[in-house]
């Protein structure tokens, strides 16, 4: 078997010096979707944290190999460059850059990265006109400032779209379901089963199940305590809106 | 407690008027000189200006810190310090100015070097009927009756030291009238150089502005070291703005760091004129830029916008002071400055509304970005309202980078100094986006572009 895109073995993390993670296993595979759910306070924000390589969230133990390499050895940049696409729970606001301008460095830097050859603004904005015709998203976007005076539904279609232009190998979609109404959950989730592929890999973190009725995963982790408690298909976050956490908090405890 | 501060104030006293006394002293000698190689050429009521601004700058010296205008900005580093008069134009080629002259579009050129004026590099090409395009020596022995009625007018030296020597070594500069109902839609360029060759000079380049009634134009004023020199600038620019006029002024300073440089901008505004400028700073190792806009009738409209650049131990000042005398004003200010590595801002706004001035509107903003701990800015709103009918806003921010946006950059693959450069990219080229004219706002974002990269590049300025 090829190599897993994504293991985390044992990991054990702190944000702000509290400790959060105790142990947690999974191995992602390319062309598999995961969840991860869990409660508040599970451990859910850290380990996406974690694995974007934020300040103020440390590794303490185990580790995270990417394309078996070691992940957390990377400056951030580096593991985005190498394939790692995290889709921001609250996406920043930049007033005064223009989409346009952070998207093609972006964009750039990455391919620079892979040796490929940097796009000037006509092949960049074919690229991604493409793509946000795809997102159903206004071309004139691009002219407005990185996120600010975006709708919710806007920033997280925004997200999508870095994704769909950044091409990534391992995409982490932050609780992209928060905050949007069910029109817009729809687009955003068509959005990203259009870049479902083969050889790329996708994590979901989510609160709740709704998500999953659009994207539709393979693998269904539940996050309590720091750890994975139960892994499962489909059918296990539908028991989890039925019946809550609190059932499997009990299991911990035992 | 109070006799030790009694004491000290005595021995500051006493140290200032030493230093009165040296400053003086090595400017009177200059002056003198200055005064005997020139008389012959320049009319009586220029001679007369001279000295009368001399005996000002005698009387006052240059002003300390004691003095609430220049609080945060001390002039101990320049005082003492002996400059002479830059004389002779020195060989600057055509190739040497190419690099900071091709952005320039088609409109006229004139090109002043260490002061003076410089055919060689300058292109007054057609000009509109009766427009005047030309230097201040070349139009004094016209005694020409438009300098006459201009000169000294507006900026005047009686409490202003820098005003004062400028007028007293008041020898060239620019010249430039819009006649009436014209529309020059090409920018016109005016360029001070700066390259002493080694020995510390000064030049006091000082410009006359005149827009007539309902003319349109745009003018860049550059200063610009060729090297890393130690010399001074004082420049001082007067505008005149006549019934309905609207101009676009630029300011782009590029001093080499080492030097001094100090511009007096005094604008005067009639009826339903309309001021605009635009600056960008990175030069200077000491620089005080001050705009002193007169809305002397109804209905004008004057709006400043600005940027300042500086790292390692640059000094970086900025003054405005606006002065609503009639109904119907308005008045429009955005100032920001970056500052890295032991770099120190100031930005003083001065809004006075007079009791007549009714209606009127002003609004200043000032922000700063703070690259570094040991970064500094002194920002100073002073808004004095005597009228009580009238919108008043001003608002300050400092602040430093936004670690979550770059941190949002570098999860794209941004390396983090790259992050760091669009990030101050962003936050300074908000007013430069605001310029309506391509030719220059395309030149304002590369100078701070190059600023960005230069500074970023050496992390050691930061």
């Amino acid at each position: 078997m090829s190599t897993p895109i994504l293991e985390i073995r044992n990991l054990s993390a702190t944000a702000a010096g509290k400790e959060i993670l105790r142990g947690m296993n999974l191995t992602v595979n390319a062309g598999e979707v995961h969840a991860v759910m869990g409660p508040n306070a599970s451990g859910k924000s850290t380990l996406t944290h974690v694995l974007a390589g934020r300040e103020g969230y440390e590794a303490t133990g185990g580790e995270v190999r990417y394309q078996g390499r070691d992940l957390l050895a990377m400056p951030p940049e580096d593991r985005a460059r190498e394939g790692l696409f995290l889709a921001f729970q609250y996406p920043i606001e930049i007033p005064g850059m223009k989409m346009m301008h952070f998207l093609k460095a972006a964009l750039n830097a990455i391919r620079k990265h892979r040796g490929l050859e940097e796009l000037d603004a006509l092949d960049f904005l074919a690229i991604v006109k493409e793509k946000m015709q795809l997102l159903g998203m206004d071309p004139d976007l691009l002219n407005r400032p990185v996120n600010a005076g975006f709708s919710g539904g806007e920033k997280k279609r925004n997200e999508i779209l870095q994704m769909a232009v950044l091409d990534p190998k391992l995409a982490i979609l932050d609780e992209t379901d928060s905050g949007l109404d069910i029109d817009a959950l729809k687009i955003v989730a068509s959005g990203v089963n259009s870049l479902r592929r083969q050889d790329r890999a996708m994590i979901l973190i989510t609160h709740y199940q709704r998500l999953l009725n659009y994207i539709v995963p393979d693998f269904v982790h539940v996050l309590i305590d720091g750890r994975i408690v139960k892994t499962g298909g489909r059918e296990l976050a539908l028991s989890v809106e039925e019946q809550g956490y609190g059932w499997l908090e009990e299991d911990v405890k035992r | 407690m109070r006799s030790t501060s009694n004491v000290e104030r005595v021995a500051g006293d006493y140290r200032r008027m030493k230093e009165v006394q040296t400053a003086t002293d090595l400017y009177r000698t200059e002056f003198l000189q200055f005064e005997r190689e020139v008389c012959r050429i320049t009319p009586g009521w220029v001679q007369e200006l001279r000295q009368a601004a001399m005996a000002c700058f005698t009387d006052v010296g240059f002003p300390t810190t004691h003095d609430e205008a220049w609080r945060h900005t001390s002039l101990a580093s320049l005082s003492e310090r002996p400059f002479q008069l830059a004389r002779n134009l020195c060989d600057i080629s055509k190739t040497e100015l190419k690099p900071v002259m091709s952005w320039m579009g088609a409109g006229c050129r004139l090109v002043f070097v260490n002061g003076s004026f410089s055919p060689l590099h300058s292109s007054l090409l057609p000009l509109p009927r009766g427009m005047i395009a030309g230097s201040i020596a070349g139009t004094l022995g016209d005694e020409s009756s438009l300098l006459r009625s201009h000169l000294g007018r507006y900026a005047r030296g009686e409490d202003h030291a820098f005003v004062a020597l400028n007028t007293a070594f008041l020898n060239d500069g620019a010249v430039l009238y819009i006649p009436p109902n014209t529309v020059v839609e090409e920018p016109l360029y005016i360029l001070f150089v700066s390259s002493p060759n080694g020995k510390a000079t000064m030049s006091h380049p000082r410009s006359v502005i005149v827009a007539g009634p309902h003319s349109r134009a745009m003018i860049v004023e550059s200063y610009l070291g060729l090297q890393e020199d130690l010399y001074l600038t004082n420049a001082v620019t007067e505008v005149v703005l006549a019934e309905n006029a609207a101009l676009d002024h630029y300011v782009l300073q590029q001093e080499s760091t080492a030097a001094f440089h100090f511009l007096t901008l005094a604008v005067h505004q009639s009826r339903h004129s309309t001021f605009t400028s635009h600056s960008l700073a990175t030069g200077g190792a000491l620089a005080r830029s001050e705009i002193h806009c007169e809305l002397a009738d109804e209905g004008t409209t004057c709006i400043l916008r600005g940027v300042s650049a500086a790292a390692d131990r640059q000094h970086l000042d900025t003054q405005t002071q606006i002065d609503h005398a009639k109904p119907h004003g308005t008045s429009q200010q955005l100032y920001k400055s970056i500052l890295g590595g032991r770099a120190i801002g100031v930005f003083n706004g001065k809004i006075l509304v007079r009791q007549d001035a009714q209606k009127t509107d002003a609004r200043q903003t000032n922000s700063n970005l703070l690259l570094s701990e040991d970064a500094l800015i002194h920002t100073k709103p002073q808004l004095e309202i005597f009228a009580d009918d009238v919108n008043c806003a001003h608002g300050a921010t400092v602040g430093r980078l936004d670690e979550e946006a770059v941190f949002y950059l570098r999860s794209r693959g941004i390396g983090l100094e790259a992050a760091r450069g669009m990030m101050t990219y962003a936050f300074g080229s908000e007013t430069i986006n605001l310029v309506t004219n391509e030719v220059i706002r395309d030149r304002l974002a590369e100078l701070l572009a190059q600023w960005i990269s230069q500074t970023c590049g050496r992390s050691s300025s930061l």
